[in-house]
Protein backbone atom coordinates (compact mmCIF):
# COMPACT_ATOMS: atom_id res chain seq x y z
CA UNK A 1 0.00 0.00 0.00
CA UNK A 2 1.37 3.08 -1.64
CA UNK A 3 1.69 6.56 0.67
CA UNK A 4 -1.22 9.18 -1.21
CA UNK A 5 0.86 11.87 -3.11
CA UNK A 6 0.57 14.42 -0.50
CA UNK A 7 2.19 12.46 2.19
CA UNK A 8 5.68 12.76 0.54
CA UNK A 9 7.52 15.59 1.41
CA UNK A 10 10.93 17.35 0.60
CA UNK A 11 12.65 14.67 2.61
CA UNK A 12 11.53 11.65 0.71
CA UNK A 13 10.56 12.65 -2.89
CA UNK A 14 9.21 10.91 -5.23
CA UNK A 15 11.22 9.91 -8.48
CA UNK A 16 9.92 10.75 -11.59
CA UNK A 17 9.32 7.33 -13.17
CA UNK A 18 7.39 6.89 -9.74
CA UNK A 19 5.48 9.71 -9.99
CA UNK A 20 4.37 9.00 -14.22
CA UNK A 21 3.24 5.78 -12.54
CA UNK A 22 1.14 6.55 -9.90
CA UNK A 23 -0.39 9.16 -12.88
CA UNK A 24 -0.85 6.16 -14.88
CA UNK A 25 -2.52 4.24 -12.14
CA UNK A 26 -4.74 7.22 -10.83
CA UNK A 27 -5.98 7.67 -14.80
CA UNK A 28 -6.26 3.92 -15.20
CA UNK A 29 -8.63 3.22 -11.90
CA UNK A 30 -9.95 6.56 -12.10
CA UNK A 31 -11.45 6.87 -15.69
CA UNK A 32 -10.67 3.16 -17.00
CA UNK A 33 -12.61 2.53 -20.59
CA UNK A 34 -14.41 5.62 -22.12
CA UNK A 35 -15.99 6.81 -25.69
CA UNK A 36 -14.57 10.21 -26.74
CA UNK A 37 -16.07 11.98 -29.91
CA UNK A 38 -13.48 14.64 -31.44
CA UNK A 39 -12.11 15.59 -34.82
CA UNK A 40 -9.05 13.53 -36.45
CA UNK A 41 -6.26 15.84 -36.63
CA UNK A 42 -2.14 14.89 -37.23
CA UNK A 43 -2.65 11.60 -38.18
CA UNK A 44 -0.13 9.37 -38.86
CA UNK A 45 0.88 6.01 -39.89
CA UNK A 46 4.36 4.67 -39.64
CA UNK A 47 5.71 1.57 -41.38
CA UNK A 48 5.14 -0.12 -37.64
CA UNK A 49 1.32 -0.11 -38.87
CA UNK A 50 0.34 1.75 -35.66
CA UNK A 51 -1.88 5.01 -35.68
CA UNK A 52 -0.74 8.12 -33.85
CA UNK A 53 -3.44 11.19 -34.50
CA UNK A 54 -4.41 13.49 -31.80
CA UNK A 55 -8.36 13.81 -31.03
CA UNK A 56 -9.56 17.45 -30.98
CA UNK A 57 -12.89 19.66 -30.22
CA UNK A 58 -13.07 23.07 -30.31
CA UNK A 59 -10.78 24.28 -27.30
CA UNK A 60 -9.41 21.24 -26.46
CA UNK A 61 -6.76 18.37 -27.58
CA UNK A 62 -5.48 15.18 -26.48
CA UNK A 63 -2.95 12.44 -28.12
CA UNK A 64 -3.68 9.34 -29.35
CA UNK A 65 -2.21 5.84 -30.68
CA UNK A 66 -4.07 3.09 -32.05
CA UNK A 67 -2.25 0.06 -32.22
CA UNK A 68 -2.02 -2.05 -35.47
CA UNK A 69 -3.78 -5.36 -33.65
CA UNK A 70 -6.82 -2.66 -33.11
CA UNK A 71 -6.54 -0.88 -36.40
CA UNK A 72 -6.37 -3.75 -38.86
CA UNK A 73 -9.91 -4.69 -38.24
CA UNK A 74 -10.74 -1.11 -39.38
CA UNK A 75 -12.65 -1.39 -42.95
CA UNK A 76 -11.88 2.14 -43.33
CA UNK A 77 -9.25 4.60 -43.79
CA UNK A 78 -8.85 7.39 -40.98
CA UNK A 79 -8.11 10.70 -42.39
CA UNK A 80 -7.72 14.27 -40.77
CA UNK A 81 -10.72 15.80 -40.43
CA UNK A 82 -12.57 13.15 -39.89
CA UNK A 83 -15.16 12.96 -37.22
CA UNK A 84 -15.01 9.93 -35.06
CA UNK A 85 -16.53 8.31 -31.96
CA UNK A 86 -13.43 6.09 -30.28
CA UNK A 87 -13.08 4.01 -27.41
CA UNK A 88 -10.14 4.07 -25.40
CA UNK A 89 -8.53 4.34 -22.09
CA UNK A 90 -5.93 7.33 -20.90
CA UNK A 91 -3.09 6.76 -19.58
CA UNK A 92 0.39 8.15 -19.54
CA UNK A 93 3.01 7.13 -21.74
CA UNK A 94 5.34 6.57 -18.52
CA UNK A 95 8.22 7.58 -20.69
CA UNK A 96 7.43 11.32 -21.85
CA UNK A 97 4.98 11.62 -18.90
CA UNK A 98 2.18 12.55 -22.25
CA UNK A 99 -1.48 12.38 -21.48
CA UNK A 100 -2.29 9.82 -24.07
CA UNK A 101 -5.36 7.91 -25.31
CA UNK A 102 -5.13 4.29 -26.31
CA UNK A 103 -7.61 3.61 -28.88
CA UNK A 104 -9.19 0.41 -29.06
CA UNK A 105 -12.21 1.25 -31.33
CA UNK A 106 -13.55 3.44 -33.77
CA UNK A 107 -16.04 4.13 -35.39
CA UNK A 108 -16.75 7.04 -38.11
CA UNK A 109 -19.11 10.21 -37.16
CA UNK A 110 -22.41 10.41 -39.27
CA UNK A 111 -21.61 6.76 -41.75
CA UNK A 112 -21.65 3.71 -40.42
CA UNK A 113 -17.72 2.20 -41.18
CA UNK A 114 -18.50 -0.15 -43.59
CA UNK A 115 -20.44 2.96 -45.60
CA UNK A 116 -17.23 5.43 -45.19
CA UNK A 117 -15.16 2.70 -46.04
CA UNK A 118 -17.04 1.78 -49.46
CA UNK A 119 -17.16 5.45 -50.58
CA UNK A 120 -13.54 5.69 -49.61
CA UNK A 121 -13.02 2.55 -52.45
CA UNK A 122 -15.52 3.84 -54.90
CA UNK A 123 -13.30 6.87 -54.61
CA UNK A 124 -9.95 5.22 -54.74
CA UNK A 125 -10.75 2.88 -58.29
CA UNK A 126 -12.82 5.72 -59.87
CA UNK A 127 -9.46 7.73 -59.57
CA UNK A 128 -7.73 5.07 -61.41
CA UNK A 129 -10.12 4.82 -64.35
CA UNK A 130 -11.96 1.38 -63.45
CA UNK A 131 -15.58 3.17 -63.53
CA UNK A 132 -14.88 4.71 -66.96
CA UNK A 133 -17.46 3.77 -70.04
CA UNK A 134 -13.91 3.77 -72.45
CA UNK A 135 -12.83 0.41 -70.64
CA UNK A 136 -16.25 -1.89 -70.77
CA UNK A 137 -16.39 -4.27 -73.24
CA UNK A 138 -19.49 -5.47 -75.39
CA UNK A 139 -20.71 -8.59 -74.86
CA UNK A 140 -20.65 -11.32 -77.33
CA UNK A 141 -24.25 -11.25 -78.94
CA UNK A 142 -24.35 -15.05 -79.60
CA UNK A 143 -22.14 -16.89 -76.50
CA UNK A 144 -21.35 -20.15 -77.30
CA UNK A 145 -21.20 -20.84 -73.39
CA UNK A 146 -21.80 -18.51 -70.26
CA UNK A 147 -19.50 -18.93 -66.95
CA UNK A 148 -21.59 -18.24 -64.00
CA UNK A 149 -20.23 -17.07 -60.42
CA UNK A 150 -22.83 -17.36 -58.04
CA UNK A 151 -23.69 -19.78 -55.09
CA UNK A 152 -24.94 -23.39 -56.75
CA UNK A 153 -28.08 -23.16 -53.94
CA UNK A 154 -30.63 -20.67 -54.42
CA UNK A 155 -32.90 -18.41 -56.42
CA UNK A 156 -30.59 -16.82 -58.23
CA UNK A 157 -28.92 -19.49 -60.52
CA UNK A 158 -32.19 -21.57 -60.61
CA UNK A 159 -33.72 -18.39 -62.48
CA UNK A 160 -30.72 -17.87 -64.31
CA UNK A 161 -30.80 -21.33 -65.88
CA UNK A 162 -34.40 -21.08 -66.56
CA UNK A 163 -33.99 -17.79 -68.80
CA UNK A 164 -31.02 -18.73 -70.21
CA UNK A 165 -32.71 -22.46 -71.15
CA UNK A 166 -35.80 -20.42 -72.45
CA UNK A 167 -34.26 -17.27 -74.57
CA UNK A 168 -31.48 -19.52 -75.95
CA UNK A 169 -31.43 -23.42 -75.64
CA UNK A 170 -28.41 -24.12 -77.40
CA UNK A 171 -26.18 -22.53 -75.04
CA UNK A 172 -23.87 -24.52 -72.65
CA UNK A 173 -23.38 -23.13 -69.42
CA UNK A 174 -20.66 -23.82 -66.55
CA UNK A 175 -21.19 -22.75 -63.31
CA UNK A 176 -18.67 -22.22 -60.74
CA UNK A 177 -20.17 -22.15 -57.38
CA UNK A 178 -18.85 -19.80 -55.06
CA UNK A 179 -19.71 -18.41 -51.05
CA UNK A 180 -21.29 -15.44 -52.06
CA UNK A 181 -21.47 -13.37 -48.13
CA UNK A 182 -19.15 -14.15 -45.51
CA UNK A 183 -15.20 -13.62 -44.92
CA UNK A 184 -14.51 -16.14 -47.41
CA UNK A 185 -16.76 -14.84 -49.86
CA UNK A 186 -14.21 -12.23 -51.93
CA UNK A 187 -11.49 -14.97 -52.20
CA UNK A 188 -13.51 -17.10 -53.06
CA UNK A 189 -14.87 -15.12 -56.08
CA UNK A 190 -11.56 -13.96 -57.42
CA UNK A 191 -10.28 -17.41 -57.57
CA UNK A 192 -13.90 -18.50 -59.51
CA UNK A 193 -13.04 -15.47 -62.01
CA UNK A 194 -9.63 -16.54 -62.53
CA UNK A 195 -10.37 -20.43 -63.36
CA UNK A 196 -13.79 -19.35 -65.49
CA UNK A 197 -11.33 -17.51 -67.67
CA UNK A 198 -8.82 -20.67 -68.39
CA UNK A 199 -11.60 -22.40 -69.61
CA UNK A 200 -11.30 -20.95 -73.06
CA UNK A 201 -14.60 -21.54 -74.65
CA UNK A 202 -16.51 -19.31 -71.80
CA UNK A 203 -17.11 -15.75 -73.99
CA UNK A 204 -19.08 -13.97 -70.94
CA UNK A 205 -19.35 -14.62 -67.44
CA UNK A 206 -22.28 -13.42 -64.96
CA UNK A 207 -21.32 -13.25 -61.57
CA UNK A 208 -23.96 -12.47 -58.84
CA UNK A 209 -26.29 -13.55 -56.10
CA UNK A 210 -29.89 -12.80 -54.78
CA UNK A 211 -31.16 -9.32 -52.75
CA UNK A 212 -29.72 -9.03 -49.31
CA UNK A 213 -28.43 -6.44 -46.90
CA UNK A 214 -25.26 -4.19 -46.91
CA UNK A 215 -23.10 -6.90 -45.29
CA UNK A 216 -24.14 -9.80 -47.10
CA UNK A 217 -23.06 -8.06 -50.19
CA UNK A 218 -20.45 -7.40 -48.66
CA UNK A 219 -18.23 -9.50 -50.64
CA UNK A 220 -19.43 -7.55 -54.26
CA UNK A 221 -17.70 -4.16 -52.71
CA UNK A 222 -14.25 -5.84 -51.71
CA UNK A 223 -11.71 -4.36 -53.97
CA UNK A 224 -10.00 -8.08 -54.03
CA UNK A 225 -13.08 -8.44 -56.52
CA UNK A 226 -13.37 -5.52 -58.10
CA UNK A 227 -9.49 -6.07 -59.26
CA UNK A 228 -10.65 -9.78 -60.55
CA UNK A 229 -13.27 -8.18 -62.31
CA UNK A 230 -11.10 -5.35 -64.09
CA UNK A 231 -8.37 -8.70 -65.05
CA UNK A 232 -10.83 -10.73 -66.54
CA UNK A 233 -9.94 -11.37 -70.28
CA UNK A 234 -13.81 -12.37 -70.65
CA UNK A 235 -15.91 -9.69 -70.75
CA UNK A 236 -18.28 -9.60 -66.85
CA UNK A 237 -21.78 -8.57 -66.23
CA UNK A 238 -22.93 -8.36 -62.70
CA UNK A 239 -25.68 -9.28 -61.17
CA UNK A 240 -26.17 -8.26 -57.95
CA UNK A 241 -29.65 -8.06 -56.19
CA UNK A 242 -29.52 -4.97 -54.44
CA UNK A 243 -32.35 -2.27 -53.75
CA UNK A 244 -30.55 0.88 -52.88
CA UNK A 245 -26.98 1.24 -54.25
CA UNK A 246 -24.56 -0.04 -57.06
CA UNK A 247 -22.05 -2.71 -55.47
CA UNK A 248 -18.18 -1.81 -56.59
CA UNK A 249 -18.38 -4.78 -58.62
CA UNK A 250 -21.43 -3.58 -60.71
CA UNK A 251 -19.50 -0.29 -61.01
CA UNK A 252 -16.34 -2.33 -62.64
CA UNK A 253 -18.14 -4.68 -64.31
CA UNK A 254 -18.72 -4.46 -68.19
CA UNK A 255 -22.25 -4.27 -68.01
CA UNK A 256 -24.67 -4.40 -64.84
CA UNK A 257 -27.92 -6.33 -64.15
CA UNK A 258 -30.47 -5.20 -61.91
CA UNK A 259 -31.13 -9.05 -60.70
CA UNK A 260 -29.35 -12.40 -61.82
CA UNK A 261 -32.41 -12.69 -64.42
CA UNK A 262 -31.94 -9.95 -66.17
CA UNK A 263 -28.10 -10.29 -66.62
CA UNK A 264 -29.36 -13.70 -67.94
CA UNK A 265 -31.56 -12.10 -70.46
CA UNK A 266 -28.62 -9.34 -71.39
CA UNK A 267 -26.30 -12.32 -72.04
CA UNK A 268 -28.07 -14.09 -74.65
CA UNK A 269 -30.66 -13.30 -77.68
CA UNK A 270 -34.05 -14.65 -78.25
CA UNK A 271 -32.84 -17.71 -80.48
CA UNK A 272 -37.20 -17.53 -81.55
CA UNK A 273 -36.47 -13.92 -83.05
CA UNK A 274 -33.29 -14.65 -84.83
CA UNK A 275 -35.01 -17.63 -86.29
CA UNK A 276 -37.57 -15.27 -87.53
CA UNK A 277 -35.62 -12.55 -88.87
CA UNK A 278 -33.33 -15.25 -91.08
CA UNK A 279 -36.63 -16.90 -92.30
CA UNK A 280 -37.68 -13.07 -93.44
CA UNK A 281 -34.37 -12.24 -94.76
CA UNK A 282 -34.66 -15.75 -97.21
CA UNK A 283 -37.62 -14.51 -98.17
CA UNK A 284 -36.46 -11.23 -99.16
CA UNK A 285 -33.62 -12.45 -100.84
CA UNK A 286 -36.24 -14.26 -102.83
CA UNK A 287 -38.53 -12.06 -103.79
CA UNK A 288 -36.14 -9.52 -104.31
CA UNK A 289 -33.68 -11.70 -106.96
CA UNK A 290 -37.76 -13.30 -108.40
CA UNK A 291 -38.19 -9.28 -109.19
CA UNK A 292 -34.53 -8.59 -110.77
CA UNK A 293 -35.15 -11.58 -113.17
CA UNK A 294 -38.73 -10.42 -114.06
CA UNK A 295 -37.57 -6.76 -114.29
CA UNK A 296 -35.03 -8.05 -116.84
CA UNK A 297 -37.06 -10.44 -118.90
CA UNK A 298 -39.73 -7.26 -119.07
CA UNK A 299 -36.87 -5.17 -120.32
CA UNK A 300 -35.98 -8.04 -122.77
CA UNK A 301 -39.70 -7.89 -124.16
CA UNK A 302 -39.39 -4.55 -124.85
CA UNK A 303 -36.70 -4.32 -126.71
CA UNK A 304 -38.30 -7.16 -128.79
CA UNK A 305 -41.68 -5.78 -129.45
CA UNK A 306 -39.28 -2.93 -131.27
CA UNK A 307 -38.46 -5.59 -133.90
CA UNK A 308 -41.06 -5.30 -136.46
CA UNK A 309 -42.90 -8.47 -138.18
CA UNK A 310 -41.84 -8.31 -141.51
CA UNK A 311 -46.14 -8.05 -142.93
CA UNK A 312 -46.47 -5.32 -140.26
CA UNK A 313 -43.23 -3.92 -142.50
CA UNK A 314 -45.10 -3.92 -145.49
CA UNK A 315 -48.29 -2.85 -144.29
CA UNK A 316 -46.46 0.38 -143.10
CA UNK A 317 -44.66 1.24 -145.61
CA UNK A 318 -47.85 0.91 -147.85
CA UNK A 319 -48.95 3.32 -145.58
CA UNK A 320 -46.79 5.79 -145.84
CA UNK A 321 -46.69 5.48 -149.52
CA UNK A 322 -50.37 6.51 -149.49
CA UNK A 323 -49.73 9.43 -147.35
CA UNK A 324 -46.96 10.64 -149.62
CA UNK A 325 -49.55 10.20 -152.42
CA UNK A 326 -51.91 12.50 -151.24
CA UNK A 327 -49.88 14.90 -150.18
CA UNK A 328 -48.03 15.21 -153.91
CA UNK A 329 -51.37 15.41 -155.26
CA UNK A 330 -52.93 18.19 -152.91
CA UNK A 331 -49.49 20.12 -153.37
CA UNK A 332 -49.80 19.87 -156.66
CA UNK A 333 -53.36 21.42 -156.82
CA UNK A 334 -52.57 23.80 -154.64
CA UNK A 335 -49.80 24.64 -157.47
CA UNK A 336 -52.03 24.78 -160.41
CA UNK A 337 -54.46 27.38 -158.42
CA UNK A 338 -51.76 29.36 -157.48
CA UNK A 339 -50.58 29.93 -160.99
CA UNK A 340 -53.55 30.54 -162.53
CA UNK A 341 -54.18 32.96 -159.59
CA UNK A 342 -51.12 34.43 -160.72
CA UNK A 343 -51.89 34.69 -164.13
CA UNK A 344 -55.03 36.81 -163.21
CA UNK A 345 -53.53 39.22 -161.27
CA UNK A 346 -50.45 39.29 -164.19
CA UNK A 347 -53.52 39.93 -166.55
CA UNK A 348 -55.04 42.55 -164.54
CA UNK A 349 -52.12 44.35 -163.78
CA UNK A 350 -50.97 44.19 -167.26
CA UNK A 351 -54.85 45.23 -168.77
CA UNK A 352 -54.13 48.08 -166.42
CA UNK A 353 -51.16 49.55 -167.97
CA UNK A 354 -52.10 49.07 -171.33
CA UNK A 355 -52.67 52.13 -173.56
CA UNK A 356 -56.48 51.08 -174.61
CA UNK A 357 -57.18 51.39 -171.37
CA UNK A 358 -55.87 54.58 -170.85
CA UNK A 359 -57.34 56.29 -174.20
CA UNK A 360 -60.52 54.49 -172.46
CA UNK A 361 -60.06 56.77 -169.36
CA UNK A 362 -60.32 59.72 -171.24
CA UNK A 363 -56.59 60.72 -172.33
CA UNK A 364 -55.08 61.29 -175.83
CA UNK A 365 -52.13 60.38 -177.27
CA UNK A 366 -50.53 63.54 -179.69
CA UNK A 367 -47.94 62.71 -182.00
CA UNK A 368 -46.51 65.34 -184.40
CA UNK A 369 -47.41 64.65 -187.67
CA UNK A 370 -43.95 65.37 -189.60
CA UNK A 371 -42.07 62.92 -187.72
CA UNK A 372 -44.73 61.19 -185.72
CA UNK A 373 -43.20 61.14 -182.21
CA UNK A 374 -45.39 61.00 -179.76
CA UNK A 375 -45.33 64.80 -177.68
CA UNK A 376 -44.55 65.13 -173.72
CA UNK A 377 -43.38 68.15 -173.30
CA UNK A 378 -45.25 71.58 -174.44
CA UNK A 379 -42.46 73.35 -174.26
CA UNK A 380 -40.75 71.40 -177.65
CA UNK A 381 -44.21 72.90 -179.32
CA UNK A 382 -44.30 75.87 -181.46
CA UNK A 383 -47.02 78.03 -183.14
CA UNK A 384 -48.64 76.20 -186.10
CA UNK A 385 -47.20 72.97 -185.60
CA UNK A 386 -49.50 70.19 -187.11
CA UNK A 387 -50.15 67.20 -184.55
CA UNK A 388 -51.97 64.12 -185.03
CA UNK A 389 -54.12 63.14 -181.87
CA UNK A 390 -55.40 59.90 -181.10
CA UNK A 391 -58.24 58.68 -179.03
CA UNK A 392 -59.91 55.66 -177.93
CA UNK A 393 -61.67 56.01 -181.24
CA UNK A 394 -60.79 57.77 -184.37
CA UNK A 395 -58.07 60.38 -184.83
CA UNK A 396 -57.95 64.26 -185.42
CA UNK A 397 -55.36 66.48 -187.14
CA UNK A 398 -55.16 69.80 -185.56
CA UNK A 399 -52.73 73.01 -185.41
CA UNK A 400 -50.84 74.43 -182.38
CA UNK A 401 -52.51 77.78 -181.22
CA UNK A 402 -50.74 78.81 -178.40
CA UNK A 403 -47.56 76.40 -176.60
CA UNK A 404 -47.06 76.18 -172.98
CA UNK A 405 -50.37 77.48 -171.64
CA UNK A 406 -51.94 75.39 -168.47
CA UNK B 1 -14.06 -25.71 -81.13
CA UNK B 2 -12.85 -23.00 -83.79
CA UNK B 3 -14.59 -23.64 -86.83
CA UNK B 4 -14.17 -21.24 -89.93
CA UNK B 5 -17.62 -19.76 -89.38
CA UNK B 6 -17.39 -19.01 -86.08
CA UNK B 7 -14.13 -16.49 -87.04
CA UNK B 8 -17.28 -14.28 -87.81
CA UNK B 9 -19.47 -13.64 -85.54
CA UNK B 10 -23.63 -14.13 -85.59
CA UNK B 11 -24.29 -10.51 -85.56
CA UNK B 12 -21.54 -9.81 -88.06
CA UNK B 13 -22.94 -12.42 -90.49
CA UNK B 14 -26.56 -10.89 -89.82
CA UNK B 15 -24.82 -6.95 -91.05
CA UNK B 16 -23.69 -8.82 -94.13
CA UNK B 17 -26.98 -10.39 -94.81
CA UNK B 18 -28.91 -6.94 -94.78
CA UNK B 19 -26.43 -5.29 -96.60
CA UNK B 20 -26.94 -7.83 -99.36
CA UNK B 21 -30.73 -7.23 -99.24
CA UNK B 22 -30.20 -3.76 -99.61
CA UNK B 23 -28.13 -4.24 -102.46
CA UNK B 24 -30.25 -6.73 -104.02
CA UNK B 25 -33.59 -4.71 -103.39
CA UNK B 26 -31.82 -1.45 -104.85
CA UNK B 27 -31.78 -3.34 -108.24
CA UNK B 28 -28.90 -1.43 -109.74
CA UNK B 29 -26.99 -4.75 -109.53
CA UNK B 30 -25.97 -6.03 -113.05
CA UNK B 31 -27.96 -9.25 -113.07
CA UNK B 32 -24.39 -11.51 -112.94
CA UNK B 33 -24.11 -10.07 -109.85
CA UNK B 34 -27.65 -10.12 -108.30
CA UNK B 35 -27.81 -13.79 -109.35
CA UNK B 36 -24.28 -13.66 -106.92
CA UNK B 37 -25.31 -11.91 -103.98
CA UNK B 38 -28.43 -13.97 -104.24
CA UNK B 39 -26.41 -16.73 -103.80
CA UNK B 40 -23.83 -15.91 -100.69
CA UNK B 41 -27.45 -14.59 -99.06
CA UNK B 42 -28.78 -17.80 -99.12
CA UNK B 43 -25.75 -19.49 -98.19
CA UNK B 44 -25.08 -17.35 -95.47
CA UNK B 45 -29.06 -17.51 -94.17
CA UNK B 46 -27.98 -21.86 -94.01
CA UNK B 47 -24.84 -20.90 -92.13
CA UNK B 48 -26.70 -18.93 -89.53
CA UNK B 49 -29.36 -21.27 -89.22
CA UNK B 50 -26.94 -24.36 -88.40
CA UNK B 51 -25.64 -22.14 -86.17
CA UNK B 52 -28.63 -21.62 -83.90
CA UNK B 53 -29.81 -25.22 -84.49
CA UNK B 54 -26.47 -26.46 -82.79
CA UNK B 55 -27.81 -27.70 -79.57
CA UNK B 56 -24.72 -28.13 -77.08
CA UNK B 57 -27.25 -27.27 -74.52
CA UNK B 58 -25.39 -28.19 -71.46
CA UNK B 59 -25.06 -27.14 -67.73
CA UNK B 60 -21.33 -28.23 -66.16
CA UNK B 61 -20.03 -27.10 -62.73
CA UNK B 62 -16.44 -26.66 -62.04
CA UNK B 63 -14.87 -27.98 -59.54
CA UNK B 64 -11.20 -29.23 -58.49
CA UNK B 65 -10.15 -32.77 -58.55
CA UNK B 66 -9.17 -33.79 -54.99
CA UNK B 67 -5.32 -33.37 -56.64
CA UNK B 68 -6.00 -29.91 -57.58
CA UNK B 69 -6.82 -29.93 -61.34
CA UNK B 70 -9.94 -28.32 -62.91
CA UNK B 71 -12.56 -30.26 -63.76
CA UNK B 72 -16.10 -30.36 -65.35
CA UNK B 73 -19.00 -32.32 -64.24
CA UNK B 74 -22.55 -32.02 -65.63
CA UNK B 75 -24.84 -30.31 -62.85
CA UNK B 76 -26.54 -33.42 -61.10
CA UNK B 77 -29.57 -32.18 -60.40
CA UNK B 78 -31.43 -28.89 -61.48
CA UNK B 79 -30.68 -26.71 -58.27
CA UNK B 80 -33.90 -25.63 -56.33
CA UNK B 81 -35.15 -22.29 -55.31
CA UNK B 82 -34.85 -22.22 -51.34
Amino acid sequence: MQLPLAMQTLASPLTVSQLNQRVREALEVGLGDCWVVGELSNFRAPPSGHFYFSLKDAHSQIAAVMFRSANQLLPFRPEDGMEVTVRGRVSVYEVRGNLQLYVDSMEPRGLGSLQLALDQLKKKLAAEGLFADARKRPLPFLPRTVGIVTALRGAAIHDMLVVLRARCPGVRVIVRPVRVQGKEAAPDIVAALSELNTVRVVDVVIVGRGGGSLEDLWAFNDERVARAIVASRVPVVSAVGHEIDFTVADLVADRRAPTPTAAAAMVVPERRELVSWLDETAHALRTAVLRRIHGEREHLAAQARHLRDPRQVLRVLQQRVDELGERALRAATASTRQARQQLRGAAERLNALSPLAVLQRGYSIARRVDDATVVRDAATLATGDALRLVFASGTARVRVEEPGAS
Amino acid sequence: MADKRSEKTFDQGMAELEAIVARLESGELPLEDALAAFETGIGLVRTLHQRLADAEARVEVLTRTAEGALQLQPLEREPGKE
